[in-house]
């Protein structure tokens, strides 16, 4: 049987664990979201050297596990002389990783952006920012919402390895307390139900958005 | 004193001994992959089959597999299991049979997108020859969703070996296993080490994962219709 006694007095743990798992993902995203537009528009722009060096990171990037890259900047890292707390080596690497997610998923929407548009655009006097701004990236971004979105619940979902760089997550809280007191059931039950009250409603929001927005054709 | 770090590699059979790791890490990859690809191949079938409830059934089996991470996976059968059921699993038992859970939910997803890709009118086309559902699956599905299915799961493939590396939660000794313990041992001597193993590790998936990569980017080009 579950012993509740044992949950009622271990859920805030879990309550505060969500909270700090929860604001990593929200920063982790808001930062990946900004690094993987600044991305994609590199390489749209063809920006001569930044192009080859965003290429590169995209690659690193896609094909390195978060684990191993956090581990590399938490415990590699210090022996260069550069001292990171765990959170900022948590966001580094959830930054370093969605980057290039978000880079690729900009870049999808910014490539089905038609070239007559862009030429319109043009011989209407348009300048490049302005042809970005009112042309190119509102449509690239209907295009890319639904990859933006899968990419959040992903970078949500890879929050749970953070305990290796010892913060307090989730993971952390059922990894300790089934060290502890040996409560397995209770605290995986604690745990899954965590991140089933976190990522449901954060995948039914992201699906009412793209439902919203999937008939919106804009010129074609 | 960095650079002079670089000789943990040379030390007693340390490098031999992380490329044992890798392997480990790579057999338990590969395994899962393999029974992920048939596998998914049939639950590709089931979530396009004509009965509702076995959809239904599907589909909330794809999206429990989705809605919790996938090291919650592992813990919850590697402690969870053995505990609430006596049984005793190896990390890797528990590893291949949660990437097999898992990418098996995920394979199936894309066989069942390449075979609601195929136009109706392929599938009408063999009905209206006296084709059985069989045929047309042998005859007419199958050779055309193979193509479309590569690519995508050459990349789960990659997605694949990335997720293996979290074995080490559930106490395997693979590769950062492997790595930790050499840079426990030469800690004292070469603190550096720390730097350059787990750069090489980096490495290490970077060289597995993107030939992969590449790999499936081709067949993109390639096969692009």
């Amino acid at each position: 049987m579950l012993n509740w006694a044992f949950i009622a007095e271990k859920a805030p743990a879990y309550v505060k664990a969500a909270g700090l798992t929860l604001k990593l993902a929200g920063a982790g995203i808001a930062l990946s979201l900004v690094l993987g537009l600044l991305c994609a528009l590199a390489l749209y722009y063809r920006v001569p050297v930044l192009r080859r060096a965003v290429a590169a990171y995209i690659e690193l990037s896609r094909n390195t596990p978060l684990l191993i890259q956090l581990f590399f900047l938490y415990f590699g890292l210090p022996k260069l002389g550069v001292m990171l707390s765990s959170w900022t080596c948590a966001l580094i690497g959830l930054t370093f990783l969605g980057g290039s997610y978000m880079a690729e998923a900009f870049r999808g929407g910014l490539d089905s952006v038609s070239k007559a548009q862009i030429e319109a655009g043009l011989s209407i006097g348009m300048r490049s920012l302005a042809l970005a701004r009112h042309v190119a990236l509102p449509q690239a971004f209907l295009v890319a919402l639904p990859g933006l979105c899968a990419n959040s619940v992903f970078l949500i979902k890879e929050t749970s390895i953070v305990s290796i760089v010892a913060l307090p997550d989730l993971m952390f809280v059922a990894r300790e307390l089934i060290g502890l007191y040996y409560n397995t059931v209770e605290a995986l039950g604690m745990l899954v139900f965590a991140y089933v009250v976190i990522l449901l409603p954060v995948s039914w929001a992201f699906r009412s958005l793209e439902r919203r927005f999937r008939y919106a054709q804009l010129g074609t | 004193m960095l650079s002079s770090g670089l000789r943990v590699f040379f030390e007693g059979r340390n490098m031999a001994r992380l490329m044992a790791g890798l392997l480990v890490t790579l057999k338990i990859a590969l395994i899962s992959i393999a029974i992920c690809f048939l596998a998914g191949l049939l639950a590709g079938l089931l979530m396009t089959s004509k009965r509702p409830a076995v959809r239904a059934a599907m589909r909330v089996y794809l999206e429990s597999v989705r809605i919790v991470p996938v090291l919650v996976w592992l813990f919850l059968v590697f402690f969870g299991v053995t505990r609430a059921w006596g049984l005793n699993l190896s990390g890797e038992l528990a590893a291949v049979l949660v990437f097999v859970f898992w990418g098996t939910a995920e394979m199936g997803d894309i066989v069942r997108g390449a075979i609601q890709s195929l136009p109706v009118h392929q599938r009408q086309s063999g009905m209206a020859l006296g084709l059985t559902e069989a045929q047309i699956y042998r005859h007419v599905v199958a050779p055309q969703i193979l193509r479309r299915l590569l690519p995508a799961s050459i990349n789960l493939a990659t997605r694949m070996v990335k997720t293996t590396s979290l074995v080490v939660f559930v106490g395997v000794t693979e590769v950062v296993k492997t790595g930790q313990q050499i840079i426990e041992f030469s800690n004292s001597k070469n603190p550096a080490a720390a730097f350059w193993i787990y750069g090489l590790i980096f490495i290490l998936y970077f060289l597995v994962c993107y030939p992969i990569s590449l790999l499936s980017r081709r067949l993109e080009k390639v096969w692009a219709y």
